[in-house]
């Protein structure tokens, strides 16, 4: 195949599945490049459009009418009705009530189970993007930002100040203690030079230290 | 990082196309789904199984009437999930002021919704129940009787709103509805059938095996109805006010 005759193939025959595709490709790179959750649920409604549009085109028969009864075919119709009552002992068909189609009035009709498809899946669709508004608004709430970049940059604080290990903690909560400690000696005796070399080497128990520390002044 | 996701974009965009060329013509009578006998069944049988003119609604409520009623029940789950999200989720927040003006709900405004909110109703049961014979059915009619009750929360307020459609009574509607789908199936099973072979209520209702389908199929359709309206309601209230359900947009 050449390209001219693939370019005709696509774009004049199945203009609509390139339409489809071109809407699919909008909310696909919506979902992906945006930052903003809303402008994502945005991307992923538009992608819910072209698979719809997609799927009723799939039903569409050349020279066919809605899947919807015409008069002459309509079981409960006026034409059903004057043929029950033009043959009511000739044409026994008739008379037991509704017929099947012909295959060549099947058709005249439309392929009514993609639209049935569809209906559900536009109002599972609205259920589930009010079910992402609602994520998002809690998402707001908590975060105060609905930008991803943002929204990760805090988790990624929040994470760091929780999954300090417990021993790294204590570590620091000691430092921070002997570093306090040290500070109070200090302002409390440049006087008192002994007590502040006896606190020195018990660096590795601060309780202690605060212990023996109040009664050395004294002496 | 925006043109770096821009590459499997095109990438699957470029593979669609190629696919494209396989696919049936537009109006093709002899695509696969045209000519697959499911469909042609549905088109033939229609009639004479239901009575029911709009094969959608037949389709949609009898044929395939297990994923009718799932989908129905996925709406009430996320109204309810919605409700569970954000219900006191701002208790202790102070509400942001600073996009709002205090004003009067508008005359001119409020007096159109006041006449036109029951002609949407009765338009909205219309749909519901003439879905049989023209383009309609329990989603679209409850779509439209959510819409209305939408209608009144925009231009007055929410309270207006929910003073005529309190949270309490759409869940309680919502699962109503599901409770009739489920109870018109189950019915059928206690008469014999399976569940949901709406045929078997000819043994309690004077009609015939198609007839009994066709007024099981509008039964179905209402309670899909009442679960689609709540739950647009529902998520209408919980999102406009932030789960406060008052002093909405």
């Amino acid at each position: 195949m050449d390209g001219g005759s693939l370019v005709s193939e696509l774009l004049i025959e199945r203009l609509n599945y390139c339409i489809y595709v071109i809407l699919l490709l909008i909310g696909l790179w919506a979902m992906l490049a945006k930052r903003n959750l809303v402008k994502k649920l945005i991307g992923m409604s538009i992608f819910q459009t072209a698979i719809i549009l997609f799927y009723v085109s799939i039903a569409v028969k050349k020279d066919a009418t809605i899947p919807i009864y015409l008069a002459e075919h309509d079981p409960h119709g006026s034409h059903a009705q004057e043929s029950a009552d033009q043959n009511t002992t000739g044409n026994q068909e008739s008379s037991q009530g509704p017929v099947a189609l012909q295959p060549e009035t099947v058709k005249g009709y439309a392929n009514p189970l993609p639209h049935v498809l569809m209906l559900t899946a536009i109002v599972v669709g609205v259920a589930t993007l009010g079910l992402a508004l609602a994520l998002t608004q809690r998402i707001y709430q908590g975060y105060g930002t609905i930008e991803e970049d943002e929204l990760l940059d805090k988790l990624d604080r929040a994470d760091e100040r929780a999954s300090v290990s417990p021993l790294i903690r204590e570590k620091r909560n000691e430092q921070r203690r002997e570093a306090n400690q040290r500070a109070r000696a200090r302002a409390a005796g440049g006087l008192v030079a002994k007590g502040k070399q006896k606190a020195q080497p018990k660096r590795t128990s601060p309780r202690s230290s605060v212990d023996e520390e109040k009664p050395e002044p004294k002496k | 990082m925006k043109l770096f996701s821009l590459i499997p974009v095109l990438a699957i965009g470029a593979l669609l196309l190629w696919a494209g060329q396989d696919f049936p013509k537009w109006g093709d009578l002899a695509s696969p789904a045209s000519k697959s006998s499911v469909s042609s069944h549905f088109i033939a049988k229609t009639g004479v199984d239901t009575e029911v003119p709009n094969m959608v609604t037949a389709v949609l409520a009898d044929y395939r009437g297990f994923d009718t009623m799932f989908e129905t029940v996925v709406v009430f789950i996320a109204g309810t999930a919605v409700i569970a999200i954000l219900r006191g989720s701002s208790i202790g927040r102070p509400r942001r002021k600073d996009h709002e003006v205090e004003a009067e709900p508008d005359l001119i405004v409020t007096n159109t919704v006041r006449l036109i909110v029951p002609v949407i109703q009765i338009f909205a049961f219309y749909v519901l129940a003439h879905g049989h014979v023209s383009p309609g059915g329990g989603f679209q009619g409850g779509v439209l009787m959510g819409a209305s009750f939408i209608l009144i929360a925009l231009s007055w307020d929410l309270e207006k709103a929910m003073a005529r459609f309190p949270i309490e009574r759409c869940l309680f509607v919502a699962a109503m509805g599901i409770v009739l789908y489920g109870g018109i199936g189950l019915l059928s099973m206690l008469l014999g059938g399976e569940f949901l072979d709406y045929a078997e209520l000819e043994k309690i209702f004077p009609v015939s095996r198609g007839m009994a389908r066709y007024y099981a199929i509008l039964g179905v359709e209402i309670g899909v109805g009442f679960t689609v309206a709540s739950i647009m309601f529902v998520l209408y209230a919980n999102l406009a006010s932030e789960g406060r359900l008052k002093e909405g947009l």
